[in-house]
């Protein structure tokens, strides 16, 4: 029999408490649980974190690079909408 | 250093790209941009990588067993300890770099069975045995000492994920290279015998450590595209030559002799080494070094003995599915 290529996770990891889950890479596993234990021993074996989550890669959507001028100019010309826009006299203080 | 059988006829399919693209895409190489899995890029850029990162892969994957092989024999429990989590570094290693190299389009599967039909290359140092507890210190000390010296400049190296997964990497072998050069030292330090085994080791170590950096520069074709690409970011010479002179004080400190008795310290303080033997590499390369043939079959042998644990997972999976599947029905 041939055996299906084993499915890839996208793997997050939260470093410690506060701090939000970071992408650090990926892995193949043939279920959840089995990925979790993978993620474990790849990216976590000198206490690189507190939580894992793993994450099927097909469920991932993705922006498409060739519209990111489509997608981010817009923003960038925006500059109202940061604080150093706007002028406020040194007599004022910090606001 | 994991790529030394380049195929360079490769590079040759440039011509048929969209010239528009392909100077944008070296525009964007040149502003120092890093170049990402769904970004457009040359298909010999995509090649070369995927050769690249792979073979490298399968060098971290290879580079196991002659380490594994003292795990059982290691002289105290620390160094055992020590050696069993550098084996499972170098496993994880190997694994960060599948999982870079399949970013460009090819399954993991794909890799690795094009490295067990012997058409992909693992890097050359693996095919030389390790026959004495001191190879182990040498191997620590020199083979993960060179491959930091190639894989520094590689967290820079214009592919994202490429230079992602060697951050990572990066981190980790220090603890190899330093753990080596204790046991070196330690032997050093110790009854005459073990020094011997010490200098036995070294002596048969150094001449292919230095091959690891690949062909001299006047002889290697391949550079030229990888540079411009920046992939790659010393030639295989300066990045010799920065090992050496960082590896001759750590043997004067050892009190070891390098076996190069043409070594001689110019007026600018480098090393300068002897010409090195390119006919043994050759050999080793084409599959007659010494463990060529008993590597190839570890793998081999691991990889259908592990067919089963595959099969069985991937049947677990299936049927779990199914069954969520029915319930969900119901």
């Amino acid at each position: 029999m041939t055996t299906p290529n084993t499915p890839l996770w996208e793997v997050f990891i939260r470093s410690r408490n506060g701090l939000a889950h970071k992408h650090v890479g990926s892995l193949h596993a043939s279920d959840a649980t089995m990925a979790l234990q993978a993620a474990r021993d790849i990216y976590t074996r000198r206490g690189e974190g507190l939580s894992i989550w793993v994450v099927p890669s097909t469920a991932i959507t993705a922006s498409d690079p060739a519209e990111k001028g489509m997608m981010f100019e817009p923003a960038e010309s925006k500059i109202y909408r940061h604080p150093t826009f706007y002028e406020v006299p040194e007599e004022v203080g910090h606001m | 250093m994991y790529t030394q059988a380049l195929n360079t006829a490769e590079t040759d399919d440039r011509g048929l790209e969209d010239a528009a693209r392909a100077a944008q895409f070296q525009a964007r190489i040149d502003a120092e941009e890093r170049i990402e899995p769904n970004d457009w890029m040359p298909a010999a850029y995509r090649k070369t990588l995927t050769r690249q990162i792979s073979q490298h892969a399968h060098s971290e994957i290879v580079g196991m067993l002659p380490e594994g092989n003292w795990i059982t024999r290691a002289p105290t429990l620390r160094r055992k300890a020590a050696l069993l989590a550098k084996v499972q570094d170098e496993c994880g290693h190997g694994l960060y770099l599948y999982a870079a190299a399949e970013t460009l389009g090819t399954s993991r599967e794909e890799l690795v069975d094009a490295m067990l039909a012997g058409k992909a290359k693992y890097s050359s140092i693996f095919n030389y045995p390790a026959l004495t507890w001191a190879d182990i210190g040498t191997i620590g000390w020199l083979v993960d000492g060179a491959a930091i010296m190639n894989q520094i400049p590689l967290c820079r190296c214009s592919y994202g994920p490429y230079a992602r997964a060697m951050i990572r990497v990066c981190k980790e072998e220090s603890f190899h290279q330093r753990q080596g050069y204790e046991i070196m030292l330690t032997l050093c330090r110790g009854s005459d015998e073990q020094k011997a085994m010490a200098q036995d080791a070294l002596n048969r170590w150094w001449w292919p450590v230095l091959m690891m950096f690949g062909p001299p520069d006047a002889t290697s074709q391949h550079s030229d595209v990888s540079t411009k690409w920046k992939i790659k970011r010393f030639s295989n010479d300066e990045l010799r030559q920065k090992f050496v002179d960082a590896t001759v004080p750590q043997a004067q400190y050892l009190g070891l002799t390098i076996p190069d008795p043409g070594m001689i310290q110019d007026a600018e303080g480098h090393w300068r080494y002897s010409e090195i033997d390119w006919t043994e590499f050759k050999q080793v390369l084409a599959g007659n070094g010494p463990c060529n043939r008993d590597r190839m079959a570890e793998r081999r042998e691991a990889h259908e003995e592990g067919a089963w644990v595959r099969e069985a997972a991937a049947a677990y999976a299936a049927k779990r599915a199914q069954r969520q599947t029915a319930q969900a029905a119901e």
